[in-house]
């Protein structure tokens, strides 16, 4: 057990989130890839905590961090495809393209 | 050391004793029913109709639905006793507990928490209306307990200054938590009520529901998801004994005596609840939950934390 | 053992993590998800983070189950009786995800990390998170906790239909409705 395979780890979850904020149409799928992307981060920050300058607590203030991001996009998420669907009945991010002009 | 991690045979110890709570606070449920409806109330016929219930659940058929998400279902019903089970794991009894983790508290937390998933997947899998709805309502019941319930243990942690169970129970030697915030007691009971769906706080399974959650549930299902409400009660019992009530310490008798008879009287106080309260409607229920309980709890946060500065 | 610990939660963790992606039913997709948190808090705790990870178990639960409910509320098969495909460019996803593995993979065995020993007095290191929280970190904590505040106004002002004044009618002392 090294610094690598947790590493590894973080970056297998970091980039199936990756996989799934890209190809999904629906804005909640879409976010279920950006938390598996921060799920990916707070594995990495952990095992940086472990491995790299052992016991650093800043390394924890980053997962902390990382959490509260979680939440906070979720939340957000949440509360602007509420407006969105409750505006113009669209609930996917191609429908929603127009919102850049 | 108040309390310290018992051998690894506790692990099979720590269900039967957490069972043998939650089949006593049955009993004694039953107890009360049979008497208020003036039915035969003998103590050892409440007994027998106990266990001869539980047989008949066992051996009873399973409901089928149509088009059910069936891994969603076994999972809901079973993490229900599995969460209680696992909560009791950082539960001193006198003075053993499976596991005294640095994180107890947060473990316990966390366990608790479970229920929330655990019904809502109960609810969604039958693919049936009332029990979907009756899911939905633990969500709801959940976000108006939670919040209470975390700051009445985050009380008790700055007290203690510690998130072990054993130090909490060290730092009741002289005075329990109960006696000097109360409040943070009071929200932590009316919490174990919630999380355990129990009366008042019994609308994901509610009458009105048809049952909720249980309505699709019978047989093996109805007696897993009956007893892991007893389990999850019992188990929200034993911990407001060293959380509030200074675990097994206490004059004369030895630690795991305190432990058995402290248990007992708070599992009697919430049956006693349930018995006195009629339900209440989640409509009201989470306005005084956020209103009147989060702020009060936070007073009581606040109180902790100035009685340890000053300290 | 705490080999096969690791990769036993770290085979679960990405496998649920794909199959987020794969299932057809909402509510499955997010219990997978849930699934993928709760075994990577636990290589967190095998990692000595015994807080962080039983922290992230309590808030993974309540988010994962508050989501389950907006899953089942946007999407338009929410129990993948009808499955349907909601991707678009999925090749191309495919290729940039797998590009940045390879491009991560590559990183994590070439740089020489500086690794100083593993670090194992689990004990402390609530300790030490909170200590750092409450000193030198203090200003990322307050942050923190103003981010938190904002997002509750902007989330309600947002998703709110109804105004306060809907709520309890023309007279702000309420009884007109409910």
């Amino acid at each position: 057990m090294s610094l690598q395979v947790f590493l590894l780890l973080a970056a297998a979850l970091f980039c199936v989130g990756v996989y799934g904020a890209l190809s999904q149409q629906s804005i909640v799928m879409l976010m279920m890839g950006l938390e598996l992307m921060f799920n990916g981060i707070t594995v990495a920050a952990s095992a940086f905590w472990a491995y790299v300058g052992p016991g650093s607590p800043s390394d924890q203030v980053v997962v902390v961090v990382a959490v509260v991001a979680m939440a906070v996009e979720m939340a957000v998420g949440f509360a602007v495809t509420t407006a969105i669907f409750r505006a113009r009945d669209v609930d996917m991010t191609d429908m929603a393209a127009d919102l850049k002009q | 050391m108040v309390v310290e991690t018992a051998p690894l045979w506790a692990v099979l110890v720590a269900p039967a004793l957490l069972t043998a709570l939650a089949g006593v606070g049955t009993w004694a449920d039953r107890l009360v029913e049979a008497r208020a409806a003036g039915a035969a109330s003998r103590p050892e016929a409440v007994l027998t109709g106990m266990v001869s219930d539980a047989a008949r659940l066992l051996v009873a058929q399973r409901r089928a639905t149509l088009a059910p998400d069936r891994l969603m279902w076994r999972l809901g019903v079973v993490v229900v006793p599995v969460a209680a089970v696992l909560a009791v794991v950082v539960v001193p009894f006198g003075r053993w507990a499976v596991d005294d983790l640095g994180v107890g508290v947060v473990w316990f937390n966390a366990m608790e928490i479970l229920t929330w998933a655990a019904l809502w997947a109960a609810g969604w899998g039958p693919n049936s209306f009332w029990s979907l709805i009756g899911g939905y309502r633990m969500v709801v019941q959940g976000l108006a307990y939670e919040l209470p319930h975390m700051f009445a243990l985050i009380g008790v942690a700055t007290a203690a200054g510690s998130l072990q169970v054993g130090t909490i129970v060290a730092h009741q030697r002289h005075l329990w938590f109960a006696v000097w915030m109360p409040l943070g007691f009071v929200a932590y009971l009316l919490s174990v009520l919630g999380f355990s769906f129990t009366k008042p706080f019994d609308q994901p399974a509610g009458a009105d529901l048809s049952g909720g959650v249980l309505v699709e549930a019978a047989g093996a299902d109805r007696l897993v998801i009956a007893a892991g409400r007893w389990l999850l009660l019992a188990a929200g019992a034993a911990m407001a004994v060293p959380l509030f009530l200074g675990g097994g310490l206490g004059p004369g008798l030895p630690a795991w005596a305190w432990s058995t008879l402290k248990s007992l009287a708070v599992l009697g106080v919430l049956v006693a609840a349930r018995h006195r309260m009629p339900t209440i409607r989640l409509q009201r229920w989470v306005p005084v939950a956020w209103l009147v309980l989060i702020p009060l709890t936070i007073v009581q946060v606040l109180v902790a934390a100035l009685v340890v500065l000053a300290r | 053992m705490d080999a096969v610990v690791f990769w036993a939660l770290a085979a679960g963790a990405t496998v649920l993590a794909v199959a987020v992606f794969v299932v057809d039913s909402m509510a499955r997709a997010t219990f997978a998800l849930l699934g993928s948190f709760l075994l990577a808090a636990g290589e967190i705790i095998l990692l000595g983070l015994a807080y962080l990870g039983v922290v992230i178990v309590v808030m993974m639960i309540m988010e994962m189950v508050i989501m389950a409910v907006f899953m089942v509320m946007y999407m338009m098969n929410p129990a993948g009786l009808m499955p349907m495909s909601m991707v678009h460019n999925q090749r191309g996803a495919l290729v940039i995800a797998g590009g940045v593995f390879a491009a991560l993979a590559a990183g994590i065995f070439l740089i020489p990390w500086p690794t100083q020993g593993t670090h194992s007095s689990g004990a402390d290191a609530t300790f030490d998170l909170g200590k750092v929280l409450m000193g030198p970190h203090m200003l990322t904590m307050m942050l923190l906790g103003i981010t938190l505040f904002a997002t509750m106004i902007v989330t309600v002002s947002l998703a709110a239909a109804r105004g306060r004044y809907d709520r309890l009618g023309d007279d702000l002392e309420g009884g007109s409705r409910q």
